[in-house]
């Protein structure tokens, strides 16, 4: 695709800007920010890739890498700020998921150990991890400021607060684990993955591509569980203090 | 005169503040072993924050709580929650059947509880074994104050705290309730901490009272202060809620 051509793909973003001014919607800006940044991000990324690619040092992979766990730590702690250390407990959690999954993909010689197949799975699955992180510490703060009251109930009949947390716990990485499994009972009839139609268009075989597409998969079912589960199991001891008391405005958003 | 061995909790210079803000102010005095006392002031008081140090739910900012002579952090937290109940006044019942909330105690603490005792602790406190498979979620306010109260029992505390459990009842339910935490002091002993706005109720039910205003306790004694008080604060308080 040349540069003139893809130049005309921004008529898919005239349209919304058209219906937004039309429907005084006012997201004219927004999506001018957005458009615009997005160009930015992608065509800088797109270059730095194709030297990251074409050095294939391990440096500049451990660079990516860290680099897109840092920005997706600072993107996901905005939701858990109440939470005592949670820049730290997010990317702890997402240096855990990398070195689980790239270390199952690579061990086992599932995908080869090179940049081109190693920074893009990984952006993949810290991006899924990101979004699961916010999921979580959405739920998890919404469902104990819901119900203090059991929780201070449990607490005050004797139980201790991992006893107290539990249902909120379990709920929150419940409802953050759902839509990865739901989307996934459907991908292929009613969606195709974003991953798989890039590489059919760029002319791999489509069986080809369904390969790694059911590797992505898989692998995001690890990131789903670990993600929820550890930012969960990390979080909740800080609510509470030694004498187990819920420590004041520690969960309120 | 009464001995140590008589005091259940003492508090001893107690100040609680949250954010610089002073909710407790040097608390100074003692609730007696196997006696029914109220706490009695107006909203903001600190009443209830003092109830929940009593439990440890919270800690004085400075200051020291005894009970029964050790010091409140001389005890596991979860010992000390067993052996100083609370009920609340919003009685907090948990999704699930009557059975289900009462069995709580003890599935805290990894033990079943026999249908056989859960009748009877629903017996005592006036609800028949036709409760125990009804969802909680459906009962009446005084009936969920009464299975709050019967959970808060299963541990066999030896001192019960109580905050506002009537304030949100009927007159039938408030006169039951009552009945029930009278039988509760006699028959087991249980030394009985009750906040209420109902000054009537202090006076019918408590053998001492504590009138707090402002995070201070003003005065301290037999139910009767409540009428005798020559402090202008108090009786202004007194007949202001009688009227």
């Amino acid at each position: 695709m040349t540069y003139t051509t893809l130049s005309l793909t921004l008529i898919f973003v005239l349209i919304p800007l058209l219906l937004s001014k039309t429907l005084k919607l006012n997201l004219e800006k927004d999506t001018v920010i957005a458009t615009i940044r997005s160009i930015i991000q992608l065509l800088a990324v797109g270059y730095v890739l194709k030297f990251v690619f074409d050095s294939e040092h391990i440096i500049y992979i451990l660079l990516m890498i860290t680099l897109m766990i840092g920005t997706a730590t600072l993107n996901a702690r905005k939701k858990g700020k109440a939470i005592k250390g949670i820049t730290w407990k997010v990317a702890f959690t997402l240096i855990v998921i990398e070195v689980i999954t790239q270390g199952i993909l690579l061990g086992f010689h599932i995908v080869p150990a090179t940049a081109q197949y190693i920074i893009p799975i990984s952006g993949m699955l810290i991006g899924n991890s990101m979004v699961l992180s916010i999921l979580f510490l959405n739920r998890f703060t919404a469902e104990i400021e819901a119900s203090r009251d059991e929780m201070e109930l449990i607490l005050s009949l004797g139980g201790t607060p991992k006893q107290a947390i539990h249902t909120q716990l379990t709920n929150a990485i419940r409802a953050s684990m759902i839509p990865t499994i739901e989307s996934q009972k459907t991908i292929g009839l009613v969606q195709l993955p974003g991953m798989m139609s890039g590489q059919i268009i760029g002319g791999a075989d489509p069986v080809q591509a369904v390969q790694f597409q059911l590797l992505i998969i898989f692998a995001l079912l690890t990131t789903a569980a670990i993600s929820s589960i550890l930012i969960g199991f990390l979080s909740y001891p800080t609510l509470f203090n030694e004498r187990m008391q819920i420590i004041k405005n520690s969960i309120s958003q | 005169m009464i001995s140590l061995n008589e005091v259940a909790i003492s508090f001893h210079n107690v100040c609680y503040e949250i954010d610089h803000l002073s909710i407790l102010n040097n608390i100074n005095g003692e609730f007696y072993k196997g006696k029914i006392t109220t706490l009695v002031g107006p909203s903001g008081a600190g009443k209830s924050t003092l109830l929940k140090m009593c439990n440890g739910l919270l800690s004085p900012t400075t200051g020291d709580i005894l009970i029964e002579n050790k010091p409140v952090h001389f005890y596991e937290p979860t010992t000390l929650r067993k052996s100083v109940g609370i009920a609340l006044q919003s009685a907090p019942i948990i999704r699930g059947t009557v059975f289900h909330n009462l069995s709580l105690p003890y599935t805290l603490q990894h033990k079943s509880l026999l249908e056989s005792d859960a009748i009877s602790f629903l017996e005592d406190v006036g609800l028949d074994h036709t409760f125990l498979q009804r969802q909680a979620e459906d009962l009446s306010g005084g009936q969920k104050q009464k299975v709050s109260i019967a959970r808060s029992l299963l541990n066999r505390p030896k001192i019960l705290l109580l905050d506002e459990i009537t304030s949100a009842l009927d007159p039938t339910s408030v006169y039951e309730i009552e009945q029930l935490i009278l039988n509760i002091n006699q028959k087991f002993g249980v030394t009985i901490i009750w906040i209420t706005h109902n000054i009537e109720q202090a006076k019918r039910i408590g053998h001492y009272t504590w009138i707090m205003m402002e995070g201070q306790l003003l005065e301290t004694g037999e139910s009767k202060i409540l009428s005798s008080s020559t402090n202008g604060k108090i009786q202004q308080f007194v007949s202001g809620v009688q009227q």
